[in-house]
């Protein structure tokens, strides 16, 4: 019985059994110090089980000796293996920055209610990712969602409150929407396990509950997804949440959800369901909406963390529309800019909580001139926003390659057109912060603010490191990209 | 292929890298940078040199440096076209350096380390693109090229730089984004390749409408190269101080573009797949009708680098007009006036530069009697302007003879017709200057003062591109032989 | 053969989803719209409940005698749920609590109209 046929559960177990140990102990050094360990280990078990499903194996884990389908089941495949890994990465190297960013932004007896509710966040991600089991995406899909309406609720402002509120509300909706979702095909299948329903649906394609139950859960997810018009709750959770949330938010929960809703098509339902229900050209209409919409309300932002929250709704319409064209190259691309979006937004909202950290906000009035007052980090945003928009060398180009390359693939140059002009508005959004940051001067010449620790500095630049470095070797991100896609369809691009 | 001709191509790419981080860093020391700049400059020349024997004796080295996607390589390969285009850039760059010195000291310019380190960045970009082995490469290089030179165009900071920095980055962005990047992906979708290959890669495999459709992309999708309507970003971009004007309009940026076209011509389409599908017909009119409208817009400006803006912009569609025309004599001529404007141009610039430093004139109306007050930046100005109208002894004289020639021998009327008419018109625009110049009473600056020549730096770099325009017509054996085997 | 009193408990199930998630959309007050998720949520519970009782079903303990039995598996899952359900209204009610005592109303409509202010310099309890 060795400790490595364990890794699946001990991929979400430590992160839960840290939760409590760091309400108990209520040092926050020792809080973060368990917490820190934690997701540490999480990293290198995720990294473990990529590298043991690379050959397209599957790892199947059954909690508590109980064989699927009557037990809960652990299922590693290369998807979300892929996905464990973007968890896991971001979720330590945000611990590492929050470590002095929350000292501006949360009192100090909260902190150790801080890494509590980011170990209950991080266990719900890693669950929903890892599970084989519907109900228990639920279960989990609530238990990172509550701890996330708690940890936005932390940010300084008074409208956190408000936001997290909101969020609460549309976010439960949208979980109830699933759970619905997941009963309806319980009662029809007659099982929970994910890959048992798969094979009990085989016959009973097209039939009303089933496709009420994809409806369902299309519409719940999509509210977790942010999917424009079911967006409305992210630009303000984003924005008020404290940097080192709206960064780990940021970089993970959109896609997860994504993770979610290519799981139940792909797996459970199987590719037929798009014969059935008009669900591709539904994607693709409100992914293009959601594209260019949220595009342009960036472009009106005044705050820099608002335009970047509503850039994150635009980015999530370009996964989906990669969901929605349904081919191999639609599909790798969306699977790899889950991956390249998480880490580009993750670092752009961990230079902003820099920002928050020496000036104190992020009003672009605040920001004139930050080119001269911290160079560093406006060139850290200048590289990740030129991700943003696509610019070759960096990992947004090679996302946006594929999606352009799977609309010719299908013959819509509509698509194509439409995919490259939302790239000139993510440019118009991205001169907003130049303009200010280099062709404006500082309001006062003290505006330089304080000193930054190297905790906060080094992950920042880490993850806007990665960003280019992405753009150049891909093997990591394209390889598992298309080994995914190859899971999921059985298909290379 | 022999290894150090391999590590030479990736030495063009690094040189003037590390060149501008040690720029960079040597910022507190302004006599330590320049001579960093003369340095890198030469170094590369250097290098650059190296590698004309290998090409002339028929090899092509190559260098893969990354596989960025399954199939695509950033790769570089170096043939006789782009060994021309990189000879003009890394030569000119030394020149340019010089200029720049004089001028930036003259005029008190601010941020001068940003300046030089974004130069050296901008040449770096220049030598990817001029040595780029496939499509995709080019694609990445002339990217960054935009990107690199925004913070030159944009160097004094102010609500003026600040507009034209945007229509820049907005015109040329906007070109690559929407319109060539979709063709390139195209291209490698239908192929399963972008490598250039002589002969082209789409016959066979692209039916004659796609492939129209392609070049319209890709040629509008050049925006570098200034085909109307996506020119305006040309003389927009004039707020920027004059050694990167000369920069833009004869070493880097609009070569590229139109490097890019004729790249993109020979080794992507194909001269035969073109003349056979009939695709590039529509592109002789459009860049004809360029030419035509832009030599107008440049007879009426008064403002003396506008003229000159819209001069470069007719001048490119020379090349790409002869380049259109798909016959081996106006290829030749195309491929020769890359290099013949490039020096005849930067006189040009360098002169108005000279004049602003010198006399704070930028008007031509102010230019009366200039010649007598500063005869050497007029002689030089003349023997360019030659260039430009295509009289000899100049090299202007020897590309349009050829793209001329090339356009009789196929018996394209219209193209003649706009190339003799053109002429006339460039006539009409530069030869005042130089009478103005040189036979009217001297005047005064604009402060009423008397004023003197340039800075020495300054004239010596105008007198050896001016010098460079002259050589060129007497050894342009040697560029035609590299011109004509670009096919 | 499926007949409106055959589909009773459907037919609730969709008026309590309704019903809450009209509450929520329609009234303004923050602690109504919590009453309307907890009603949309109950929905859901009916929703796999009702289905758990097999016609001709006796209570799901093994008994000699009986071979149909109900299912018991829906009801765990509802257990959990209405914990979720629970602690969901939890932290609801108490964000609502914070929020009375940082904007002193929970009225949606006058927070949106306190929003519009520049945020008042107070420690955020």
């Amino acid at each position: 019985m060795s400790i490595t046929q364990h890794l699946p559960v001990l991929q979400v177990a430590l992160p839960l059994l840290a939760a409590p140990l760091a309400l108990i102990v209520r040092q926050r050094r020792v809080a973060f110090a368990i917490l820190l360990a934690a997701s540490l280990a999480c990293l290198a078990i995720s990294l473990a089980l990529w590298n043991h499903v690379q050959d397209g194996s599957v790892i199947s884990y059954a909690i508590g000796s109980w064989p699927p389908p009557w037990g809960i089941e652990y299922r590693v495949d290369r998807l979300n293996a892929f996905v464990l890994v973007l968890v896991s990465g971001m979720a330590s190297l945000v611990l590492l920055f929050s470590w002095r960013s929350i000292e501006a932004e949360i009192a100090e007896d909260r902190h150790y209610l801080f890494y509590t509710m980011f170990a209950l966040c991080l266990t719900g991600l890693l669950g929903i990712t890892i599970t084989g089991d519907a109900f228990n995406v639920f279960v989990f899909l609530e238990v990172s969602s509550l701890s996330t309406y708690v940890l936005i609720a932390m940010g300084q402002k008074r409208r956190a409150l408000v936001a997290a509120y909101q969020y609460l509300i549309m976010g439960t909706i949208g979980a109830t929407l699933i759970v619905m979702g997941i009963g309806m095909l319980y009662l029809m299948t007659g099982t929970l396990n994910l890959y048992d329903m798969a094979e009990r649906l085989g016959p009973l394609q097209g039939q009303r509950p089933v496709l009420a139950a994809l409806a369902f859960i299309t519409v719940g997810v999509s509210l977790k997804v942010a999917l424009f018009p079911l967006h409305q709750w992210l630009p303000n959770a984003y924005t008020y949440a404290p940097s080192a949330v709206s960064a780990f938010l940021a970089a993970t929960a959109t896609k997860v959800a994504i993770y979610v809703l290519l799981r139940f098509y792909f797996s459970v339902f199987g590719q037929t369901i798009f014969l059935d229900l008009p669900v591709r050209p539904l994607l693709i209409a409100l992914a293009l909406a959601g594209m260019f919409v949220a595009s342009f309300l960036a472009i009106y932002q005044l705050d820099l963390k608002r335009l970047f929250a509503f850039s994150s709704v635009a980015q999530v319409g370009y996964i989906v529309l990669g969901i929605g064209m349904g081919n191999a190259a639609g599909l790798t691309s969306s699977v790899l800019h889950l991956f390249n979006h998480g880490i580009t937004k993750g670092a752009i909202f961990l230079l902003l909580g820099l920002v928050v950290f020496a000036l104190g906000g992020t009003q672009l009035s605040r920001l004139k001139g930050l080119g001269k007052t911290m160079p560093i980090t406006s060139i850290g945003l200048v590289i990740c926003g030129l991700s943003l928009i696509g610019i070759p060398g960096t990992s947004g180009f090679i996302s946006k390659w594929y999606l352009i390359m799977a609309a010719v693939e299908l013959g819509h140059w509509w698509l194509v057109f439409l995919i490259v002009s939302s790239s000139l508005l993510a440019t118009a959004y991205v001169w907003k912060f130049v303009d200010v940051a280099y062709f404006q001067s500082p309001e006062t010449p003290a505006a330089a603010g304080r000193a930054l620790p190297l905790t906060m500095v080094l992950p920042a630049l880490l993850l806007t490191a990665s960003t280019l470095y992405f753009g150049i070797d891909t093997r990591f991100t394209i390889g598992s990209a298309t080994g995914a896609v190859a899971s999921m369809i059985g298909a290379q691009p | 292929m022999n290894v150090p001709t391999n590590m030479a191509l990736l030495a063009c790419l690094l040189t003037p890298v590390i060149g501008a981080v040690l720029l960079g860093l040597a910022g507190k020391r302004p006599n330590l940078r320049e001579g960093l700049t003369f340095a890198t400059a030469g170094l590369l020349l250097l290098v650059v040199a190296s590698l004309i024997a290998p090409v002339m004796a028929g090899q092509t080295p190559t260098l893969e440096i990354a596989d960025i996607l399954p199939g695509l390589s950033l790769s570089l390969t170096l043939e006789p076209l782009g060994l021309l285009f990189a000879l003009i850039a890394s030569g000119l760059w030394i020149v340019n350096s010089l200029y720049s010195i004089g001028y930036m000291r003259a005029n008190g310019e601010a941020n001068q380390t940003r300046f030089f380190v974004f130069f050296a960045l901008s040449i770096a970009a220049t030598m990817g693109i001029a040595l780029a082995g496939n499509f995709f490469t080019l694609f990445v290089f002339y990217e960054i090229l935009t990107l690199v030179t925004f913070p030159l165009v944009t160097h004094h900071g102010n609500a003026a730089a600040k507009r034209s920095g945007r229509i820049y980055l907005g015109v040329l962005m906007g070109t690559s984004i929407c319109l060539l990047l979709p063709a390139l992906i195209a291209i490698w979708v239908l192929t399963g390749t972008t490598d250039f290959v002589s002969g082209g890669i789409l016959a066979g495999k692209v039916s004659p409408a796609l492939t129209l459709g392609l070049l319209v992309l890709c040629m509008f999708g050049v925006g570098k190269a200034a085909l109307m309507p996506f020119h305006f970003w040309l003389p927009n971009a004039m707020v920027a101080p004059t050694p990167v004007s000369a920069l833009l309009h004869a070493v880097a940026v609009v070569k590229a573009g139109v490097f890019t076209v004729v790249k993109l011509l020979v080794f992507i389409f194909g001269v035969d797949h073109l003349a056979q599908t009939g695709a590039a017909g529509w592109l002789t009119i459009v860049a004809g009708i360029t030419i035509v409208v832009a030599s107008f817009i440049a007879l009426k400006a008064d403002n003396l680098k506008r003229r000159l803006a819209y001069s470069t912009i007719s001048q490119l569609s020379y090349v790409v007009m002869a380049a259109s025309l798909l016959g081996a004599l106006s290829m030749t001529g195309a491929v020769l006036h890359i290099a013949a404007h490039a020096v005849g141009k930067i006189t040009l610039f360098f002169a108005a530069g000279a004049i602003y430093t010198a006399a704070h004139k930028t008007l031509v109306s102010e230019l009366r009697g200039i010649g007598h007050t500063m005869p050497w930046t007029m002689a030089a100005f003349s023997i360019a302007a030659l260039s430009m109208i295509g009289l000899p002894p100049t090299a202007g004289f020897v590309s349009k003879w050829y793209m001329l020639s090339g356009a009789v021998a196929i018996e394209h009327w219209f193209a003649v017709g706009v190339i003799v008419g053109s002429t006339l018109l460039n006539a009409g625009y530069f030869l005042p200057i130089i009478y103005q110049a040189f036979f009217h009473k001297p005047d005064n600056n604009s402060h009423g003062q008397a004023h003197g020549e340039a800075p020495l730096s300054m004239l010596v770099a105008l007198l050896v591109t001016a010098s460079l325009t002259v050589v060129l017509f007497f050894v342009a054996e040697w560029p035609l032989s590299l011109a004509r085997q670009v096919q | 053969m499926t007949t409106l009193a055959g589909s009773f408990t459907y037919l609730v199930t969709f008026l309590l989803m309704m019903a809450g998630f009209f509450i929520i959309i329609a009234r303004g007050n923050l602690i109504k719209k919590l009453i309307g998720l907890g009603i949309f949520q109950s929905s859901v519970y009916l929703l796999y409940v009702g289905p758990a009782k097999i016609v001709g079903g006796t209570a799901p303990i093994l008994a000699a005698g009986f071979t149909v039995y109900s299912n018991p598996l829906p009801h765990v899952l509802i257990l959990t749920a209405i914990v979720v359900g629970v602690a969901t209204l939890a932290l609801g009610l108490a964000l609502v609590v914070l929020i009375r005592e940082s904007y002193g109303t929970i009225e949606e409509d006058d927070i949106l109209k306190l929003d519009i202010l520049p945020e008042p310099e107070t420690e955020q309890a």
